[in-house]
């Protein structure tokens, strides 16, 4: 950041006309390309923005979601989500701890562990969709579900959240961990009262990225969380989170881009918020 | 502990749901059969070519396209920006990467087709899918590209300081060269993700089972055929596209360990 402002004086006398010549062909790529895609980008917000009003939140789709508004898609979607990360924080986090407390950093376990996760990062999503629909809603005869989509996102997740978690707890201070031995706390103890407190900004970063990752995916919760647009009245209950909402809106419903950019523009909005919470809840606890 | 038998159960899923397939109808009529009509009276048929070649078009047209606007952000906004614009740039590179594949899709359809349908219908085709993938995978490579630049070069900028270079020769004569690797690890990353995404593609390239001879014919890429069969697909037909899947990994797992492999090699 202030490595480039630096740079850009100390040069400034050492301007040449290949120097302008590539400032000016740098910045009008950079420019030229951001403006394009922001312009792009606007039509369908403003839209969307126009097309928002309380009873967009409130309202029951009627006609296929052409019109009214998307109350079940948010229950659904809120459910979906808080079901995943029910999952995810503690399984991602007990993983996290395993790797960065109670094993040797190099040994045989924590590598094969580390490599698989990594692995299993890098897989698409669409295959976790696959995998989802054969385990959960097939093996499991979940069907499709509320459940079975958690449980398929919490898959999708989990792998990228403890690679991230750990390398959050391996950058707590290593004297905090030599003072808690030294007062002769427990294990437990110093993780519960010292790492994880000082690793929660750390950790909240990661949860506001795992909630963006879970709540834009698509693919793999189409085919396991169902289509249905009634609000879900139990966890075996299929339900259509709001990303799969704006995919049908936008595709299979003739007319449906106005609710599909209003719906676009509540999602956006929904991690907007999300994000701007958790960032202030780290804040307040860094205080 | 649970998570390899999870990774485990993962590929032993996608193997024992492909095995239908490749049991049924011999791994080699993928690739022979003339093209994929599944459900065709009689046996159907399960060319997988012209899906496998959309993708990996996709993936190497929008990469050739990302790369050169990637560094040329992080370049102008590393050296020549001034520190707000700068951070301004850094800030909406980070937003477009945040952004949903879904809405991606929403604005190509809303934008990107209707623009390329008045030059050549129908609109929905290789070349909308392509500008759709490259804001989508820019960030990718930028981040990564300016992580790099940022942690590994100081000693690059004051040297060149001290010898009185100016900022293009240092961009692109020595910046460049040493950020090669990052800049291929970045690609790789990219190229994984473009091979794998699934929303967007599918929400422009019009889904037409056919070769992609114009850049402007719809295609349906191998994600995108997953996504719409499943939720009818029976019997051999589930398999087979369980076995898009596996062929799915196949290709971006090596992509992705050559990615990891190479950034532990670190710049030169």
């Amino acid at each position: 950041m202030s490595r480039g402002a630096v740079y850009a004086d100390a040069s400034g006398s050492a301007r040449s006309a290949a120097d302008r010549l590539a400032a000016m062909v740098l910045g009008v790529i950079s420019a030229g390309v951001l403006l394009v895609v922001g312009l792009a980008f606007s039509g369908t917000i403003i839209e969307g923005m126009q097309n928002l009003s309380l009873a967009f939140f409130l309202e029951h789709p009627r006609s296929a979601g052409r019109a009214g508004g998307i109350l079940p898609v948010l229950v659904s979607t809120a459910t979906v989500l808080l079901l995943t990360l029910a999952f995810v924080v503690p399984v991602g986090i007990a993983t996290a701890l395993y790797l960065s407390e109670f094993s040797r950093g190099d040994s045989r376990a924590s590598r094969n562990l580390r490599t698989a996760l990594d692995v299993l990062t890098s897989f698409p999503s669409i295959v976790f969709g696959l995998f989802g629909n054969a385990l959960f809603c097939g093996l499991l005869g979940l069907g499709y579900s509320v459940l079975s989509g958690s449980l398929t996102l919490a898959v999708m997740i989990v792998p990228f959240f403890a690679r991230a978690a750990e390398r959050i707890l391996r950058d707590v201070d290593f004297e905090l961990r030599l003072n808690a031995e030294a007062l002769g706390m427990s294990r437990l103890g110093a993780i519960g009262f010292i790492i994880l407190p000082s690793a929660l900004p750390g950790l909240l970063s990661v949860l506001v990225l795992a909630i963006g990752r879970a709540l834009a995916e698509t693919a793999a919760v189409l085919f396991t969380a169902g289509y249905s647009l009634r609000a879900p009245e139990s966890l075996f209950d299929p339900g259509r989170v709001l990303s799969v909402h704006i995919y049908d809106l936008a595709m299979n419903v003739v007319g449906g881009e106005r609710n599909a950019s209003s719906s676009a523009v509540v999602l956006m909005l929904f991690m907007a918020t999300l994000s701007l919470a958790i960032m202030g809840i780290k804040h307040r606890w860094k205080r | 502990m649970a998570v390899v038998a999870l990774l485990g159960g993962l590929c032993y899923f996608l193997v024992a749901e492909s095995w239908g397939a490749i049991a049924t109808l011999g791994l080699h009529r993928f690739f022979v059969d003339p093209s994929w009509y599944p459900q065709a009276s009689g046996e159907g048929t399960f060319g997988l070519a012209p899906m496998l070649l959309t993708s990996l078009l996709l993936g190497a047209l929008s990469l050739s396209l990302a790369v050169p606007i990637s560094v040329s952000l992080v370049f102008f906004q590393r050296l020549y920006a001034g520190r707000r614009l700068g951070a301004s740039l850094r800030l909406f590179v980070e937003l477009l990467g945040a952004v949903p594949s879904v809405v991606y899709g929403l604005v190509g359809l809303s934008v990107v087709v209707p623009m390329i349908n008045r030059a050549s219908p129908p609109g929905s085709s290789l070349l909308a899918g392509v500008l759709v993938l490259v804001p989508m995978i820019v960030p990718t490579i930028a981040i990564v590209l300016d992580g790099s630049l940022e942690r590994e070069t100081r000693n690059l900028f004051m040297n060149a300081a001290a010898l009185g270079l100016s900022r293009a020769t240092l961009a692109f004569r020595v910046l460049l060269p040493s950020l090669r690797p990052t800049i291929a690890a970045g690609c790789v990353l990219a190229l994984g993700r473009a091979f794998g995404e699934t929303m967007a593609v599918l929400m422009v390239t019009g889904n037409v089972i056919q070769y992609p001879g114009s850049i402007t014919l719809p295609v349906r890429a191998l994600t995108s055929n997953i996504a719409l069969e499943m939720p009818y697909a029976l019997g051999v037909h589930r398999s087979a596209l369980y076995l898009c899947g596996l062929i799915l990994v196949m290709f971006t797992l090596p992509l992705f360990v050559l990615a990891k492999w190479s950034r532990r090699r670190g710049p030169a």
